[in-house]
């Protein structure tokens, strides 16, 4: 089948709708870049067709507001919407009315972003399909002999969380029964005070988890997977380095994580792109589904340096009513690829934000070196979104070729006028751990505790 | 009585309340202290708080909630006793 769309609207800002620009350019497809007020001198505003101003600087009143987005679909007679990572992309109702305007949502359907978006239910769909995660206790755990029946069959350590807790708040761990049993009604107590409800329910503890996610591709029948990459290295829970392949995992362990994605994303019919997260329990060689993100992820591109495939190409194709065109078999790893994030952020002021204008700019390049960005010399980087100025990719033979060449194009990186994190990637690249591939989801925030109180840690 | 102007500590959006649903930090014609919270600015999103360095009262505020806000622009007017 051919391609049924000509031109694709941008639905978001910085380096991702560059990104899209340029896959659907080269598709030969026209291409219109939305921005606010703050970015109208943005590259992707550059780079585009077309640019259509949907409103003022703050996200919720621009890139947020579906109403002016639609009003930018009809302008500029787009008869397709990509709507990259973070604002609309995993707002299903978004999905909708950009169909009902009579365009091709660039994603899965609005039943798919739905279920999957659903913590719970996306964790049924993974136990109906038979994807292992982390294991609980089914819904919330009133009495204390039920905590101890559940924990005999999940095992310890074992984690009392409070239902209405969330982002690392209301956890308490227990390392036996004797503990549970104490820690039962303290947490019950504890979670009424903190959060005005009092459930809890269990989870397995996993002492070093890595997160290691899976890229899927789907034209709404047939989903095949892209490997994996591990993103480990993360601080306050956003990645700041991420590698692909996993340098954890061996080729079993691989294939079955893998395989297990596929499985879930084939039982919602998944159209596009998108990735499943796992943790991996180093200890136990078990992986767990956690979550499933239904758009493009920042991290692509180096799942795209190991396999070749073009992922933003692909999902603009078989949302656009085209087949896959690849064979798992078509997709295999070569050599390893990182990702460093390079944000305006001042790492020795505690990742304080550095919006401004770059006054200077000097870009790696050479073999296996590859940049997303939104950034040009002179550009401002205004202060109302996310930090992410740019994404320094990798990609080399083996993974210490990539530590080497990653080392060296952070030496030829410069940029003026505001801070960036690429420093700290330099050190985070010559550390032996990071060297070994031997970090967790902890890492990273013990590793940076570390170097700012060097005394505390001796 | 002098007039003295909280001035704008970085580039971002300017809130006066903690969260969307709950009350301001200060209203018009309060009253403050050296230290008091006026409110936050957002900048690449994380949120840092604005004080006063004077107390008085505070006469009333300069720029709207949810506003874009430079660095050095006055975001209220603090009577000094």
């Amino acid at each position: 089948m051919a391609l049924s769309i000509r031109k694709v609207l941008v639905a978001n800002r910085g380096e991702i709708a560059v990104r899209v620009i340029r896959a659907a350019r080269e598709l030969g497809l026209q291409t219109v870049a939305v921005f606010s007020d703050a970015d109208a001198d943005s590259l992707a505003v550059r780079l585009a067709d077309q640019a259509v101003g949907i409103g003022p600087a703050q996200a919720a009143k621009s890139y947020l507001n579906v109403e002016r987005l639609l009003d930018a679909v009809k302008a500029s007679g787009a008869d397709a919407v990509h709507p990259g990572y973070g604002f609309l992309s995993e707002n299903a109702a978004f999905a909708e009315a950009v169909a009902q305007a009579g365009a091709v949502f660039i994603g899965p359907s609005p039943q798919a972003i739905r279920t999957m978006g659903n913590k719970a239910a996306a964790r049924e769909a993974a136990m109906r399909a038979g994807v292992p995660c982390v294991p609980g206790s089914d819904g919330v755990v009133s009495s204390v002999d039920e905590a101890v029946a559940v924990a005999a069959r999940i095992g310890y350590p074992i984690m009392i969380k409070a239902s209405a807790g969330g982002g690392g708040r209301g956890i308490r761990v227990a390392a036996s029964a004797d503990e549970l049993v104490q820690q039962m009604t303290v947490a019950q107590t504890e979670a009424q005070a903190a959060f005005g409800d009092g459930a809890v329910y269990l989870e397995r503890f996993i002492r070093r988890a890595r997160h290691v996610e899976v890229q899927i591709l789907g034209d709404g029948e047939r989903v095949v997977h892209c490997w994996e990459r591990e993103c480990s290295l993360q601080r306050r829970r956003q990645k700041i380095f991420e590698e692909a392949p996993s340098p954890a995992l061996d080729a079993a362990t691989r294939e079955a994580l893998c395989t297990s994605a596929v499985k879930l994303a084939q039982a919602v019919n998944y159209r596009g792109a998108g990735t499943l997260e796992y943790l991996y329990d180093d200890d136990s060689r078990e992986f767990f589904f956690i979550e499933m993100n239904t758009r493009i992820q920042v991290e692509h591109p180096i799942t795209e340096m190991i396999t070749g495939v073009d992922l933003v190409r692909e999902m603009i194709r078989v949302c656009g009513g085209e087949t896959l065109s690849l064979a798992q078999s078509d997709i295999v790893i070569r050599g390893a690829a990182i990702e460093c994030r390079i944000n305006a952020e001042d790492p020795s002021r505690n990742f304080f934000p550095s919006p401004g204008k770059v006054t200077g700019l000097q870009l790696p390049a050479g073999p296996g070196v590859r940049i997303d960005s939104m950034v040009f010399d002179g550009c401002t980087i205004p202060p109302y979104y996310d930090s992410l100025l740019m994404k320094l990719v990798i990609h080399a033979e083996t993974r210490d070729a990539a530590l080497a060449r990653a080392a060296r194009a952070l030496r030829e990186l410069r940029v003026d006028g505001v801070k960036t994190t690429a420093a700290l990637h330099a050190e985070l690249l010559a550390d032996p751990e990071v060297r070994a591939g031997a970090f967790h989801t902890n890492w990273l925030e013990g590793w940076l505790a570390a170097r700012t109180a060097p005394a505390a840690a001796a | 009585m002098a007039q003295h102007e909280v001035l704008c500590p970085l580039p971002g959006t300017f809130y006066r309340r903690p969260a969307p649903d709950k009350p301001v930090f200060v209203e018009d014609g309060a009253t403050v202290a050296a230290g008091t919270v006026i409110g936050l600015v957002e900048v690449m999103k994380q949120f840092s708080e604005v004080q006063v360095e004077v107390g008085g009262t505070l006469v009333r505020f300069l720029v709207d909630n949810e506003a874009p806000v430079e660095p050095g622009q006055p975001l209220a007017l603090i009577e000094t006793a």
